[in-house]
C-alpha cells in the first residue's frame, strides 16, 4: 500500500435516492474490518442539506468520522455527479478500503471511481475479510451464477473498492455516547460533469405491494405453478398476507404466469430476504443465483430430489395445490389477517 | 452519415448448465467445461445486440459491428452476432485475453473501439454470466470518455444525435437522454433476442470476421495489468440440512410449516 489508510463507507441517504438500510449494514461489516486493522472507520454522505445530526447518528452506529458533502448538484441522485464527488473525496482522503452497497448507486459509482483511480473493484460481495498475513481486503463474491464463490484481492498500491450485496450483513446497532467527529467537505462540480439528463421516473404499479428487492419475505413460484390464475391466487396472495413480495423463477416468467419484473435469479433480481418460500421451484442454478443468500428458505415441491431442498431449511414434498391452502389459512390465523 | 453501433459480447459457459455438471479445478482456479455443453454468448450481451438491431430495423443503413474478446472459440460469439443480423465482426484473440479482469477487458475493448474509428453508440450486457461483475461497460465508457447509461431495457434515437434510454430500477423505470457517442448496457427486460434465421446464418457464413491480436491493438503492457487477483475459486457447500415437514396429509404439513415459521419468529 502506498500510505492509504482507513476504511471509508459510501453511505446512502433515502433523501437523495439511496437505498434505506445499506449504510448501517456497511457500518456493521466495516466496524469489524476496522477493528481488525486497527484503523479508522469513516462514512461519506453526499447530498444537499444533509444535517450534522445524520452524521452523529452514524457515529452512534459505529463510525469514527463522518464526512458530509453538501452541494446543490447532489440534491438528487445522478451517476455522474455522485461519482465525481466521490472520486474527489477519495483522491483527498486516500482510504485503504472504500465500501459501498451493491445498490443502484453502487452499481454506477463503484466502477466509475475504480476506473478513474485505476484500482480494483469487486462487486456484489457476500463477505469481506482481512487476510491476516498481507492485511489486504479479501472480497468474497458469488460467480458463475452462484455456482461458485471467488475470493479476490486488489493489486498493490491503491484504494481497495468493494460493493456489498444488500441484506447480507448484520446492521450496526446503536450505542449511545459513542464519540466521533462530523466534518463538512466541499467538492467542485461544474455543469460539464453531468453528461446525461435524467428526464423522468416511472414507478412500477405494485398495487401497494412490497418491492421485491427490499422485501423481508419473498414468496416465489416456479413453472410448476401451472397458470397465471394460480400464480395470482397462491403466490401473490401468500406474499400479500405475509406482508412480503411475490417472486418467480425464470421458467415461470417465460411461461407467462408471472410478470417479468418478478423474476428472481441470475437474469433477474437478487434477493436476500429473511424468509424465501419457493413454491414448485426445482432450484436450477439460474434461480439459486438470485436467492441463495436468503436467511431461511422453505421449499414446497413434488420432487423429493429437487435441487431447491439442498439450500432449504424446511421442506414439504407434495403438490403445492394440496399444501398451500392450509398453509395460507394457518398463516392468516397466525398473523391475524 | 449512417450510424455505427458497436456491440461487445462475451463467450461464457452455458449459465443453464445444471449445478450437478458444474465442476471447478481449484488449483487452476478455473471452471472445467461440462462435457457436451457448448459455451454460449452471455445472455445480456445477446440482448444488447438485439437493441442495436432494433435501431437498425428502423434505420437500415446503420452499421452494427460485433466485437468479442477471448480465445479462438470466441469466434462463435462473433458469428452468432452476425447471424442475428450484425454487419461486421471483430475477434480480439489471444491466449492472454482468456483470463483477464474487468480493467484489462475494458482496456483491450477500448483499444479495439479506437481502432474501429468513429462510432455513435456501444451496446453491452449489464454483466457477464460468468463473473457477474457488471464493471466492463462502465469501465469502457470511462476509458473512452463517453457517458454510460446502464441496466437498460430499451434505447432509441431522438433528434438524430441523442439516445433516449430506459433504465430498469428495482421499483420503476428511469428515462435518460444523452448525446452520442454514448455507451449503453442492457438487462433481461429487453425481452427475447431475435433468433438467427436460416437466411441470416447463411449470410453470416459469408461475412468476414476480422481478427486482431495484441500487436494489432497497440496494447501497452503497463496498462494491461490486472487490478484484482483471483485467490480462490470453489463450489460453496450448503449445509444441506433441510428439515422435511411431514403430516398425515399435505394440508397438515402446510399447517405445521406455518406453525414452525411462527415458532422460529420468521413470520
Amino acid at each position: 500500500m502506498a500510505g492509504e489508510k482507513g476504511i471509508l463507507i459510501g453511505g446512502e441517504l433515502p433523501s437523495s435516492g439511496g437505498q434505506p438500510g445499506i449504510t448501517l449494514e456497511l457500518l456493521g461489516i466495516g466496524r469489524k474490518l476496522a477493528d481488525q486493522l486497527q484503523e479508522e472507520l469513516s462514512v461519506l454522505l453526499v447530498g444537499d442539506g444533509v444535517a450534522e445530526a445524520e452524521g452523529q447518528d452514524l457515529i452512534a452506529h459505529g463510525a469514527d468520522k463522518v464526512y458530509i458533502v453538501n452541494n446543490p448538484a447532489l440534491a438528487s441522485y445522478h451517476p455522474d455527479t455522485f461519482a465525481a464527488a466521490t472520486e474527489q473525496v477519495l483522491r483527498d482522503l486516500k482510504p485503504s478500503i472504500f465500501l459501498m452497497g451493491r445498490s443502484e448507486i453502487g452499481q454506477d459509482v463503484a466502477p466509475m471511481v475504480g476506473f478513474r483511480l485505476k484500482t480494483g473493484v469487486a462487486m456484489d460481495c457476500l463477505d469481506l475479510q482481512i487476510d491476516p498475513a498481507s492485511k489486504k481486503l479479501v472480497m468474497i463474491r458469488p460467480v458463475y451464477g452462484g455456482n461458485a464463490r471467488a475470493h479476490f484481492v486488489c493489486a498493490d498500491g491503491s484504494t481497495q473498492i468493494a460493493t456489498v450485496r444488500p441484506k447480507t450483513q448484520d446492521p450496526a446497532g446503536r450505542q449511545e455516547g459513542r464519540q466521533g467527529t462530523v466534518e463538512a467537505r466541499s467538492v467542485n462540480l461544474d455543469a460539464s460533469v453531468k453528461r446525461s439528463e435524467w428526464l423522468e421516473y416511472q414507478k412500477w404499479e405494485t398495487g401497494g405491494g412490497v418491492m421485491l428487492g427490499n422485501a423481508e419475505i419473498v414468496v416465489s413460484g416456479g413453472r410448476g405453478i401451472g397458470s397465471d390464475t394460480e400464480y395470482k391466487a397462491v403466490i401473490e396472495k401468500t406474499a400479500e398476507l405475509l406482508g412480503g413480495a411475490a417472486g418467480a423463477s425464470k421458467a415461470c416468467c417465460d411461461a407467462g404466469y408471472a410478470p417479468p419484473g418478478n423474476q428472481v435469479g441470475l437474469t433477474g433480481q437478487r434477493v436476500s430476504p429473511k424468509l424465501y418460500i419457493a413454491v414448485a421451484i426445482s432450484g436450477a442454478s439460474q434461480h439459486i443465483a438470485g436467492m441463495g443468500t436468503s436467511k431461511n428458505v422453505v421449499a414446497i415441491n413434488r420432487d423429493p430430489d429437487a435441487n431447491i431442498f439442498q439450500v432449504s431449511r424446511y421442506g414439504i414434498v407434495a403438490d403445492y395445490r394440496q399444501v398451500m391452502p392450509a398453509f395460507m389459512a394457518k398463516c392468516r390465523e397466525l398473523v391475524g389477517k | 452519415m449512417p450510424l455505427h453501433l458497436i456491440c461487445c459480447a462475451k463467450q461464457v459457459p452455458d449459465p443453464e448448465t445444471p449445478s450437478a455438471s458444474f465442476r471447478i479445478d481449484p488449483t487452476a482456479k478455473k471452471v472445467i467445461p461440462a462435457p457436451g455443453i457448448a459455451p454460449v454468448i452471455s445472455p445480456f450481451d445477446e440482448q444488447a445486440i438485439e437493441v442495436a438491431l432494433r435501431i437498425k430495423d428502423k434505420q437500415p443503413d446503420t452499421k452494427v459491428t460485433v466485437i468479442s474478446m477471448g480465445g479462438a472459440s470466441a469466434r462463435d460469439v462473433v458469428k452468432h452476432g452476425l447471424a442475428m443480423g450484425a454487419d461486421e465482426g471483430v475477434l480480439l484473440e489471444d491466449p492472454s485475453f482468456e483470463s483477464v479482469d474487468a480493467y484489462q477487458t475494458a482496456y483491450v475493448l477500448s483499444m479495439a473501439v479506437k481502432k474501429l474509428g468513429a462510432f455513435d453508440a456501444i451496446f453491452c450486457g449489464r454483466q457477464a454470466a460468468d463473473f457477474d461483475q457488471g464493471q466492463v461497460a462502465i469501465g469502457l465508457a470511462e476509458l473512452l470518455g463517453v457517458p454510460a447509461l446502464i441496466n437498460g431495457r430499451s434505447a432509441e434515437l431522438v433528434n438524430g444525435n441523442r439516445v433516449r434510454f430506459e433504465r430498469v430500477f428495482p421499483d420503476g423505470i428511469g428515462v435518460f437522454e444523452a448525446n452520442m457517442p454514448v455507451l449503453t448496457s442492457f438487462s433481461q427486460e429487453v425481452g427475447q433476442p431475435r433468433y438467427p434465421t436460416l437466411r441470416n446464418i447463411m449470410a453470416a457464413s459469408r461475412k468476414e470476421t476480422t481478427t486482431w491480436h495484441p500487436a494489432d491493438l497497440s496494447i501497452d503492457a503497463a496498462e494491461f495489468t490486472p487490478k484484482t487477483r483471483l485467490m480462490d475459486l470453489y463450489v460453496p457447500v450448503y449445509e444441506g440440512k433441510c428439515e422435511i415437514i411431514e403430516g398425515e396429509t399435505p394440508a397438515e404439513a402446510g399447517e405445521k410449516l406455518a406453525l414452525k415459521l411462527r415458532e422460529a419468529r420468521i413470520i
